[in-house]
């Protein structure tokens, strides 16, 4: 049974910007569906009187004072931009 | 003619009276400073790096959410909300989802037809994002630069439901809106960016379109104004209304269809495993403490303990530095000619020219009403004053010297007043055989001598003396 449609995987890939060629599609679209399906194990539970958990450390309220620290130097900043001008970040257009 | 739109506001409002951004250490000075200056790796998205919350933004958040009238919620915790986009470095904007800080609350504002209710869906904290500029226009731009200064400030989202019936409606939540968080001095209004609006509208029983990003409260109501008109349009023509995305250009005043919106489902939301939850119930006794009187509370206030109309209230309050001033100079000069004064004059002055109150202390005010009280300067004279205090940054005994806007004394009128009699023969003749209208014209020559320093009424007094004795 497959979860992953080719339509959905062509979804996924927009969200992600990315592009694959046709062969690639097909080996990504086998190898999510076992992964998916893999984890299909975990339907079998009964976890309707457990509380859902969200956060794995146990811990809670964990804060920081409203406080000022030194930020990097624009040139550190800028160092593993591919492009910059005038100490801006260049990318290709967004709309 | 607005009686079956719909609109609802999602409003982005910068924390920015904080000293540091939500999850890192980097200062909100941001303003003047040259891109990418104020970032860290927690900001800039580096691998490895981890976030932390500023407890004073939560605090400010809870602020809000109670001053909103909005219920609190007891466990919250923050999600990751996945999308790609080079204003967000780390691919995903650190938001909050299903439990939002504050939520079910209410605004009332000055609504069309008399006071409104407007709820509030929610109130939830973020991070915002970093600013992208575009070289040209937004759909001709053939590249983008991107600053990260702003990303990592401290953001509320709040949302109201579609409980407004007019662009007009929109832009009196707006205001409200500020002056509520600026009385709770959370937000500094003046700053670039500091509140950004997507508002959606509908036509009743039709989809809804919504308009994202408009950056001033008179961009929302041209947006919405010309998205009634295009709507409307597509109605008539019997055509249907898509929902969409549409982004509002503040030069053409017209909106433009933007990409494809993503579904919710879509931004992948999860429990963002750096930040563990939070609990923060316990702490609404003590915030609620730091609420200060709120607009309509201090509205009410002036009405009954100072006597003063309701008008003259609600231009007073609706800017709590403009309500310290009135108090504090009420105080020691009669509370209706302080109103007066300040809504009428000095506030309408100060917008004209776009300013805010920083430049003008309250013992300006003092000085100018102190002189006008004691008849040493006419109300003409005080409106120069305050005019010219605002425009040069004088002082209002600067402006009085300068422009010479003391009083003419009754020795200096009565040297005037004679003069004008004496060169005005045909005049004075008029007014003896009858002729009032020959009053106000010599009236007119005494104030044009004395450059508008006589007082009209001691000047017709004098003239009408001085010709009864000469008879
Ligand atoms: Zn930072």
């Amino acid at each position: 049974m497959s979860v992953i449609t080719k339509d959905v995987l062509e979804h996924l890939l927009w969200l992600s910007k990315l592009s694959v060629s046709e062969e690639e599609k097909e080996r990504i679209l086998t190898q999510l569906n076992s992964v998916l399906e893999y984890f299909s194990i975990l339907d079998e539970l009964e976890i309707e009187d457990v509380e859902p958990m969200y956060h794995v450390a146990g811990l809670v309220n964990v804060f920081r004072e409203d406080e000022v620290e030194p930020s990097l130097s624009q040139e550190e900043v800028l160092k593993n931009a591919p492009k910059t001008e005038n100490g801006f970040i260049k990318t290709p257009r967004m709309m | 003619m607005n009686e079956n739109v719909k609109i609802g506001l999602e409003i982005h409002v910068q924390l920015n009276k904080l000293k540091s951004k939500m999850f890192c250490g980097c200062s909100t000075d941001y303003h003047d400073a040259p891109p990418n200056t104020h970032v860290c790796p927690v900001c800039l998205g580096l691998p490895g790096s981890l976030p932390t919350i500023n407890k004073k933004a939560v605090e400010y958040a809870l602020k809000v959410a109670l001053a909103l009238n909005c219920e609190v919620e007891t466990r919250t915790h923050f999600y990751r909300k996945n999308y790609f986009y080079p204003d967000l470095p780390k691919n995903f904007q650190i938001s909050q989802y299903d439990f939002p800080i504050g939520s079910n609350g209410y605004v009332e504002i000055e609504g069309d037809n008399g006071a409104k209710v407007v709820r509030i869906k929610r109130v939830h904290m973020e991070e915002d994002p970093g600013r992208l500029v575009h070289i040209g226009t937004i759909d001709r731009s053939r590249y983008t630069l991107v600053d990260y200064n702003r990303s990592g400030m401290a953001l509320l989202e709040i949302v109201t439901e579609p409980d407004m019936g007019s662009p007009k409606e929109a832009r009196s939540f707006l205001a409200k809106l500020r002056s509520i968080l600026e009385y709770l001095d959370v937000f500094d209004g003046d700053k670039e960016g500091a509140m950004r609006i997507d508002a959606n509208i509908s036509i009743e029983g039709n989809e809804r379109a919504e308009v994202k990003n408009i950056s001033s409260h008179k961009g929302v109501e041209k947006a919405l104004q010309y998205e009634i008109i295009r709507q409307r349009n597509i109605l008539r023509r019997g055509g249907r209304i898509v929902r969409e995305t549409r982004h509002f250009d503040e030069e053409r005043n017209i909106t433009i269809s933007m990409r494809l919106k993503e579904e919710e489902e879509d931004y992948r939301y999860f429990p963002e495993p750096d930040l563990p939850p939070f609990s923060v119930v316990d702490w609404v006794p003590v915030i609620r403490e730091t609420i200060p009187e709120l607009p309509d509370e201090k509205r009410d206030r002036f009405i009954s303990q100072y006597g003063i109309s309701e008008a003259l209230a609600k231009a007073l309050t609706s800017d709590h530095k403009i309500a310290d001033l009135f108090e504090d100079v009420a105080s020691e000069f009669e509370p209706k000619l302080v109103a007066g004064w300040v809504a009428d004059v000095l506030k309408g002055e100060l917008n004209y020219r776009g300013l805010s109150l920083d430049v003008f202390p309250p013992s300006y005010m003092k000085e100018i009403l102190k002189m006008l009280v004691s008849d040493e300067i006419t109300d003409r004279g005080a409106v120069i004053v305050i005019r010219k205090v605002l425009d040069e940054g004088l002082t209002p005994q600067e402006v009085i010297e300068r422009e010479g806007l003391r009083k003419a004394g009754e020795s200096e009128l009565e040297t005037v007043v004679r003069d004008v009699l004496k060169n005005n023969t045909k005049a004075v003749e008029d007014y003896r055989a009858g002729k009032k209208e020959a009053l106000n014209f010599l009236v007119g020559q005494v104030i044009r001598n004395t450059k508008g320093r006589a007082d009209p009424k001691l000047a017709r007094k004098m003239i009408e003396e001085m010709i009864e004795n000469l008879a």
